[in-house]
């Protein structure tokens, strides 16, 4: 039982960052139509400016994460102005590809500063542990958990009660009407690409935390944030947060049982399972759980 | 229009009338021949014979780099008939690539250790190299017609990681992660297309030998595609892409049109994958991988979406850019060898020009290389005069 308790609350820690990740795909998604496959990349250096700030400028890890986030969010709104404005009219598809050479070509830089070695963050929370209710489970776990879900607070409410926020959304609505509304549709596209590059750097720090540290090919293995994306539906914020976290615990639960029960399903199941997942739901959603289906007209 | 072969309502114009004019069409049979006009034709033989005495000058190794863009060639064909004809962005190129090499290499490899190997003849591996991925293509299918646009774009994407699992799961047949195993064997009759072999009297490297072979083929495969883009079957493709709901309302099985473009496109990949596996020489389940996937990608994009020639041509483009940039790196300061010793080193320019190039010519040049060569084409066609 506490087996259990420990791998779901390992998972949910793991769902958590997805969730962070898909939450910044979602609005990017949203205001440009656009899904960005350069958001592992974006994570990756996140992760590394953190490290850089905390070891080579000695900052505090707090301060640096900040710092780290804002780095990510110029980068992100720059990678915006110059590679997918010109993007706009064009066919999703055809944005999404320049999304993947930006991928290419951040992965190469981080490939570059990171070099081959394992990068740590400089965490506070480290290996240690906490007991709740008799249970022992890592801080790492709970601070991913509180910290990603106060940041998509943040985000949720300001895109809710702010005026840019609004202003954002209708962007999202439509782009022509909200431009002659007098929305500034162009900065709206820069300022979601910020939120989701800063999205990006906190989750990149928080998967640097605790045992696992950040190599440059973690970026594959953030990709799972796809299939998450994918399952909550495209357009959904909150169907993100509740896929990230589904897969996250499922994830975790494979890794757990599935080599004493399932043992024919081979090593490192694990890292399938969020795609077999969302095969599965796109059988049944073709948009996901929480999606908009395309309304199509002839 | 009223789907009568018009060729029985004119008479085909007599050779005085078609002289000096060579986009005069009389019939709708010979407007949308493969070689349309003379200057077509005349550049196409002159390209094969370039393409077959080639072999016989130059070097082994610059040889085996032009084989591996025929086989990029077949491979982005193959992509192309999906997305660029049909319009279904697939990410899972690199799936059926592995599953094309995976069975030439069970079919037509040799045993070792518990790695399995039936030694059979390249005329059995080959097809089935194809047919094997064709048919995965065809289970899929079904499930990838119900999704859509972006949607499809990460379900394939999927399909890479999942094979990639199991590739790596199934050592009997690909010798696990890290440690691979060898590919088939290209054996037709006891004549080994992958070892030096004597053409003409002229004694050949293997190299050249295979380049032969797979020129051949591509052609063959370049023309089997071609022709199909211009079929009943191509139109049926391009209307998917256009607008999937306004074909459907005037005919076209969707279902059915979206099965046959995956398919086909799983076809092409497999017999590009089993080509690709005998050049690489030991296949491991790493090499068929998400970026794989994003070459072939570019293969179309940079070459030209829904061109066939610009499959060729992207081919060429991303095969040939890293030798190109090694070669340019000597030439230019900060470069550092593959020691790492400058700025950056001559791999990581190679990527980050890749990536460049993709975002370059989607934002400037979306028909891509062929694109241009159509502008540059044009305007000398209309040359005095600006159109």
């Amino acid at each position: 039982m506490e087996e259990l308790i420990a791998s779901v609350i390992r998972g949910l820690g793991i769902g958590s960052t997805y969730a962070l990740l898909g939450v910044g795909f979602v609005i990017i998604y949203r205001a440009t139509e656009v899904v960005n496959f350069a958001q592992p990349a974006l994570m990756i250096l996140g992760a590394y400016f953190t490290a850089y700030y905390v070891f080579n400028l000695g900052l505090p890890f707090w301060v640096a994460t900040l710092a780290a986030m804002v780095t990510m969010a110029l980068i992100g709104a720059i990678t915006e102005r110059i590679a997918l404005r010109p993007m706009v009219g064009e066919p999703p598809f055809a944005a999404a590809m320049v999304t993947v050479g930006v991928f290419i070509i951040l992965l190469i830089v981080a490939f570059r500063l990171i070099g081959t070695t394992v990068i740590t963050v400089g965490d506070p929370w480290g290996l240690e542990r906490m007991d709740v209710f008799g249970i022992r489970i890592f801080q790492v776990d709970v601070a991913k958990i509180v910290i990603s879900m106060v940041a998509i607070s943040i985000v949720g409410i300001f895109l809710k009660r702010s005026r840019v926020g609004l202003a954002m959304r209708a962007t999202a609505l439509d782009q022509e009407v909200a431009l002659a509304q007098g929305v500034n549709v162009g900065r709206m596209f820069g300022l979601s690409w910020a939120i989701a590059g800063a999205l990006a750097a906190l989750a990149g720090m928080l998967i640097g935390t605790g045992s696992g540290g950040v190599e440059a090919t973690t970026a594959f293995i953030a990709l799972k944030a796809l299939p998450v994306i994918i399952l909550g539906g495209l357009d959904s914020i909150q169907g993100s947060v509740y896929a990230g976290l589904i897969i996250g615990v499922a994830e975790s639960l494979t890794r757990s049982y599935q080599p004493e029960f399932a043992p024919i399903l081979g090593a490192n199941f694990d890292v399938v399972v969020p795609y077999l997942i969302m095969i599965l739901v796109l059988m049944v959603r073709p948009y996901g759980l929480f999606g908009t289906p395309e309304v199509q007209r002839v | 229009m009223t789907g009568q072969p018009s060729t029985t309502l004119a008479p085909k114009a007599s050779r005085a009338t078609r002289r000096g004019r060579p986009e005069l069409y009389t019939d709708y049979r010979a407007d949308q021949a493969i070689w349309n006009t003379p200057a077509k034709r005349f550049w196409t033989a002159a390209l094969v014979l370039v393409g077959l005495y080639l072999p016989f000058t130059l070097s082994r190794d610059l040889t085996g780099l032009l084989t591996l863009v025929f086989i990029y060639a077949i491979g982005g064909i193959g992509l192309n008939l999906v997305t660029g004809y049909a319009g279904q962005v697939s990410l899972g190129h690199a799936f059926f690539l592995g599953l094309g090499a995976y069975t030439a290499a069970f079919l037509g490899g040799e045993p070792s250790g518990t790695v399995r190997g039936l030694e059979l003849d390249l005329l059995i591996w080959l097809p089935m190299a194809g047919i094997v991925p064709a048919f995965v293509g065809l289970l899929v299918a079904p499930l990838a017609a119900r999704v859509r646009g972006l949607y499809l774009a990460i379900l394939t994407l999927g399909l890479v990681f999942m094979g990639e699992h199991l590739f790596k799961e199934a050592r009997t047949f690909t010798g696990g992660p890290g440690v691979g195993r060898a590919p088939a064997e290209p054996v037709v009759f006891g004549y080994n297309l992958y070892a030096r072999q004597t053409i003409l009297g002229v004694e050949l490297p293997r190299e050249s030998v295979f380049y032969l072979f797979c020129f051949a083929l591509m052609i063959g495969m370049a023309i089997l595609a071609r022709n199909l883009a211009r079929s009943r079957w191509g139109r049926a493709f391009a209307a998917v892409r256009d607008r999937d709901i306004a074909a459907e309302v005037m005919g076209v099985p969707l279902l059915r049109t979206k099965t046959l473009a995956f398919v086909l496109s799983s076809f092409f990949a497999g017999i590009a994958g089993a080509l690709l596996s005998v050049v690489i020489g030991r296949i491991t389940p790493e090499n068929w991988n998400l970026l794989l996937s994003i070459d072939f990608l570019a293969v179309i994009l940079i070459g030209g979406i829904a061109t066939i020639s610009g499959s060729l041509i992207g081919a060429a483009f991303v095969v040939l850019l890293p030798r190109g940039v090694e070669w340019a790196s000597g030439y230019v300061p900060f470069i550092g060898g593959a020691g790492g010793s400058g700025f950056i080193s001559v791999f990581q320019l190679q990527g980050i020009l890749f990536g460049a190039l993709i975002v370059l010519f989607i934002v400037v040049e979306p028909r891509g290389l062929f694109g241009m060569w159509l502008r540059i084409r044009n305007y000398w066609k209309a040359w005095p005069f600006s159109y």
